[in-house]
């Protein structure tokens, strides 16, 4: 019996319209069947289509909706979702965007992509407590063991080093700041993180964002600090513990290498 | 034919014992009411939610699901596990599952009469099968391997369809009752599924719906079709629960509640989403049905 009607041959002409509707659908008028398999053919490819729309909405906005719609169906094709957690579906979307020749007359989409799969990543994380602070006083006034303090963050902070001006771009389009006084070309350091149930995106310098960086790796202070300082030296690493500490963003610090909150 | 087995007398014992969804009318919880849902506490039975879009590690959704679910009874309602897919049920997805269910202790889990994933893809629809020995026997084994994973009995709910398949060698409604009857699930009637199906495949829906297995109803969907035709020019609907519930659902629905008596009630909306109080209005509807029922059946009415 199977070979005819199997889920194989109906689920390879779902994605593929170029395929025949499968073998041994019938209807009880005799209607056409590959008129009424068309139906799931198009609950498959919009219902993705859509999900993907509401993650990406400013790489929507920015190559208009039925661009945005055909590189969506393009994407859906070639990599369907292989989880049924649609929330993480377009993890691969930005690489996607990248390799996309027609989307090549707007070089920051794949980076858009990227800022707002973060955006998706942050938003989803797992809830943890800031680290209270009188433990982070304590642990910053021994001037002697700072530099191999351990810095926790929070598994919402997301960044995204861009040779674009990905944030401000961004911005614009939620109605912050003029899309025209914009220079795409101006790179920009994007900080994604979730405080309480809020979502924030906003910029950092290069230096602050190898900072950030190297103790999301699990780098000691001293090493995050020396990173830093290779792309602005001297690097006061202060302004930055501050606007860390200030979001909610460090949720433990002492001296053991302890692991990182897991990140989906 | 293996022997898939008899009832499973303790699923079949848990509805009697264990917590169960009022028998009144229920809304689907979309994120975008979560505020409403919290200032305004309405005198709903339940809320609903896919399990899907809850198997993140945290935020708001698990914030506002954890505030609201302390006012009300919560169905979870499941549009992943493929339990009509010819591939073993995906054990990760299950677990999955598990962990939501432990961590908000829902009066009521359900799924499809479906398929949704193969060879590893997962293809985000509700997929038909032929109604066969084939598929009897997976679906049957699908069931008792959810039933026994999460330690409770499920309800498993009649599909919406838009094709038929020439290896089918019974009607559906025989189908859902050989299952009910082998596994001890019970039945989440879609009214509006039923609707859809039986106007898409010529069926007579009072037929059907008398066919079913009605004494295992454990939950009554309705929700709103969208219409196109065939290609003969012969009405084809389909289940997007993105219109108001029609006329012939309403209809329908006295009738699902003269034959069964007062069960909880969804009113489905996922798509065209109106503001809250529209979707209340129309989930309260639904609430004055089954107060009218249960005036006509006060002896069920108490045992529900």
């Amino acid at each position: 019996m199977s070979g005819v009607a199997d889920n194989g041959a109906f689920a390879a002409a779902l994605l593929d319209p170029g395929q025949p509707a499968p073998p041994g659908l019938v209807s009880w008028n005799g209607s056409d069947p590959a008129q009424r398999f068309a139906v799931y053919r198009n609950n498959v490819t919009v219902s993705l289509v859509d999900a993907l729309s509401e993650t990406f909405p400013v790489v929507r906005q920015l190559v208009g909706e039925s661009f945005f719609r055909a590189m969506a169906r393009e994407f859906v094709r070639r990599s369907p979702p292989r989880s049924p957690v649609l929330a993480w579906y377009g993890d691969a979307f930005a690489a996607f965007v990248a390799a996309f020749p027609p989307a090549a007359g707007v070089p920051y989409l794949a980076d858009m992509a990227r800022l707002e799969y973060a955006r998706v990543l942050a938003f989803h994380a797992a809830d943890v407590a800031p680290a209270a602070l009188a433990d982070v006083a304590a642990c910053l006034a021994e001037p002697v063991s700072l530099p191999s303090l351990r810095l926790h963050l929070q598994p919402s902070l997301r960044l995204i080093d861009s040779p674009f001006a990905i944030v401000s771009l961004w911005g614009a389009h939620q109605g912050v700041g003029d899309l025209a006084t914009i220079d795409p070309l101006q790179p920009e350091c994007a900080l994604v993180l979730r405080q309480g149930l809020s979502l924030a995106v906003m910029t950092v310098p290069p230096a602050a964002g190898r900072f950030i960086a190297a103790l999301q790796l699990g780098a000691a202070l001293g090493d995050a600090v020396r990173e830093a300082s290779m792309a602005e030296a001297p690097f006061d690493p202060a302004p930055t513990l501050g606007l860390l500490i200030g979001h909610d963003l460090l949720v433990g610090i002492g001296q053991s290498p302890e692991k990182q909150g897991e990140q989906p | 034919m293996s022997d898939v087995g008899k009832p499973r007398a303790a699923f079949a014992a848990a509805r009697c014992g264990g917590a169960s969804l009022p028998a009144a009318a229920g809304l689907g919880l979309k994120p975008e009411h979560f505020l409403d849902v919290l200032e305004t506490k309405p005198a709903l039975g339940f809320f609903e939610i896919h399990a899907e879009n809850y198997m993140v590690p945290g935020g708001p959704f698990h914030h506002y699901l954890g505030r609201i679910r302390t006012d009300h009874a919560l169905s979870i309602h499941g549009v992943g596990l493929s339990i009509g897919g010819e591939a073993p049920l995906d054990e990760v997805h299950l677990d999955r599952l598990a962990a939501l269910i432990d961590r908000y202790q829902p009066e009521s889990f359900s799924e499809h009469l479906a398929w949704s994933s193969h060879g590893g893809t997962f293809y985000n629809d509700l997929l038909p099968a032929p109604f066969d020995a084939a598929t009897l026997r997976r679906v049957c084994e699908h069931i008792d391997r959810v039933q026994s994973r999460l330690g409770r009995r499920m309800l498993l709910e009649n599909p919406a369809t838009y094709v038929e398949f020439a290896a089918s060698d019974r009607d559906e409604a025989t189908f859902i009752g050989e299952v009910v009857a082998r596994t001890g699930c019970g039945l989440l009637l879609d009214l509006n599924n039923a609707y859809v199906s039986c106007t898409n495949h010529g069926r007579d829906v009072q037929a059907y719906l008398r066919a079913l297995p009605l004494a295992a109803v454990g939950e009554i969907h309705l929700a709103g079709f969208a219409r196109q035709v065939d290609s003969l020019g012969a009405p084809l609907l389909i289940d997007s629960h993105g219109a108001p519930v029609a006329e012939v659902v309403w209809a329908l629905y006295d009738e699902a509640l003269r034959l069964i008596g007062p069960v909880a009630t969804l009113l489905e909306r996922d798509n065209d989403l109106p503001a809250f109080p529209v979707l209340l209005a129309e989930a309260l509807a639904a609430g004055r049905r089954l107060d009218a029922c249960r005036a006509l059946h006060p002896l069920r009415a108490q045992a529900a």
